[in-house]
């Protein structure tokens, strides 16, 4: 930015109403001294000495010409907001899922992906839970937290999660029947072992709270006579 | 069957609709066959339709339309506050208060503890059966 003025500059052309000015060309070209300028520079306006350009390499016509004018689209350099989570989700807190395979399980919140996911784990020993994403929608928040100092999370983002592309074998006749052996991938071995890292420090706080244990084993359910617009999660 | 509780001034009354729900005010004053003006010690004192209260059974000595301070003491004085939580009535509405807040957690708990109680019940009742039976 240029050097600050000491006052902030007023305009010397005051509005008589919106989009008209007081003075007209001629005048604010006195008014503003741009006459003493090129008197001070020899009856020329002040120009930078145009920059060297650099060489631009030798553009050759292009091979191909499409046969219809096709228009590109507009160009947009938007970039979507992380998910904003709502407030009563922190680090710690225990969530209730309500949809997918693990409906009604209580877990753990660890913390938010840059994707705008929830990384939750159940711990996998109290309830089968494994590192997991989520979607903020499909969550009910409950009160109750659970302390997490302990856990180290960065190395799980988006991409840890990410599935695993399998490399395309040329199938021959008789690899027709193999490929149908291998339907369970196995999961591989540095995967558990960050889940039992996660777990460790998990459980510990976990066990220190009675009754805590027990009560992300069991599954959250509707019974007769609880109206969820009334209760307190 | 007479009435038992009748309004006066001093009268103790729960407010059951409106933007105090839930509050015990004090009948301060009678404006007309309809209305009550009515005051607390947390709340402006203003009118209120009789149809938006409920009589309780306790009563203070107060002058018509006291002073808040006066009212404040004479509160103290005849110790409303645990009159109230001391009363059935009084009770059951702190019960049905804290039900009302319980987490998801403590709802848990509370089935655990229910769970264990009706277990003991459960318990005694076979070895009162069996001592009975033999």
């Amino acid at each position: 930015m240029a050097a600050k003025r000491k006052t902030p500059v007023k305009s010397r052309n005051p509005d008589l109403i919106r989009g008209v000015g007081k003075y007209s060309r001629s005048k604010m070209y006195h008014k503003r001294g741009l006459w003493a300028i090129k008197a001070k520079h020899g009856g020329v306006f002040p120009r930078h000495a145009p920059q060297p350009k650099a060489p631009t390499a030798a553009e050759k016509p292009p091979k191909f010409y499409p046969a219809d004018d096709v228009k590109k689209p507009l160009l947009n350099k938007r970039k979507p907001k992380l998910t904003k989570l709502r407030a009563s989700i922190t680090p710690g807190t225990v969530l209730i899922l309500l949809a997918g395979r693990f409906m009604g399980k209580r877990v753990v919140f660890l913390k938010q992906l840059p994707s705008g996911l929830l990384l939750v784990t159940g711990p996998f020993k109290i309830n089968g839970v494994p590192l997991r994403r989520v979607n903020q929608s499909y969550v009910i928040a409950t009160s109750t937290k659970v302390d997490i100092s302990g856990v180290n999370l960065d190395k799980f983002d988006d991409k840890y999660f990410a599935k695993e592309v399998e490399k395309k074998k040329k199938k021959g006749e008789g690899e027709f029947f193999e490929a149908e052996k291998e339907d369970k991938k196995k999961l591989p071995e540095d995967k558990k072992e960050d889940q039992k890292a996660v777990d460790a420090s998990l459980i510990k706080s976990i066990e220190g709270v009675p009754d805590l244990k027990a009560y992300l084993a069991a599954r959250f359910s509707l019974k007769s006579g609880m109206k969820p617009h009334e209760l307190a999660f | 069957m007479p009435f038992k509780r009748y309004v006066e001034i001093g009268r103790v009354a729960l407010v059951n609709y409106g933007k105090d729900y839930g509050k015990l005010v004090v009948i301060v004053d009678v404006v007309d066959q309809n209305r009550a003006l009515v005051d607390a010690p947390d709340m402006v004192r203003g009118q209120m339709n009789f149809k938006r209260l409920t009589l309780t059974d306790i009563t203070i000595d107060i002058p018509r339309v006291p002073k808040k301070k006066t009212l404040i003491e004479a509160m103290e004085k005849d110790d409303v506050k645990t009159k109230w939580e001391n009363s059935s009535w009084g009770r059951k509405l702190i019960v049905q208060k804290r039900r009302a807040s319980l987490n998801d957690f403590d709802r848990f708990k509370l089935m655990l503890a229910k769970i264990k109680r009706a277990g003991v019940v459960r318990q005694e009742l076979a070895k009162l059966k069996k001592e009975n039976s033999s």
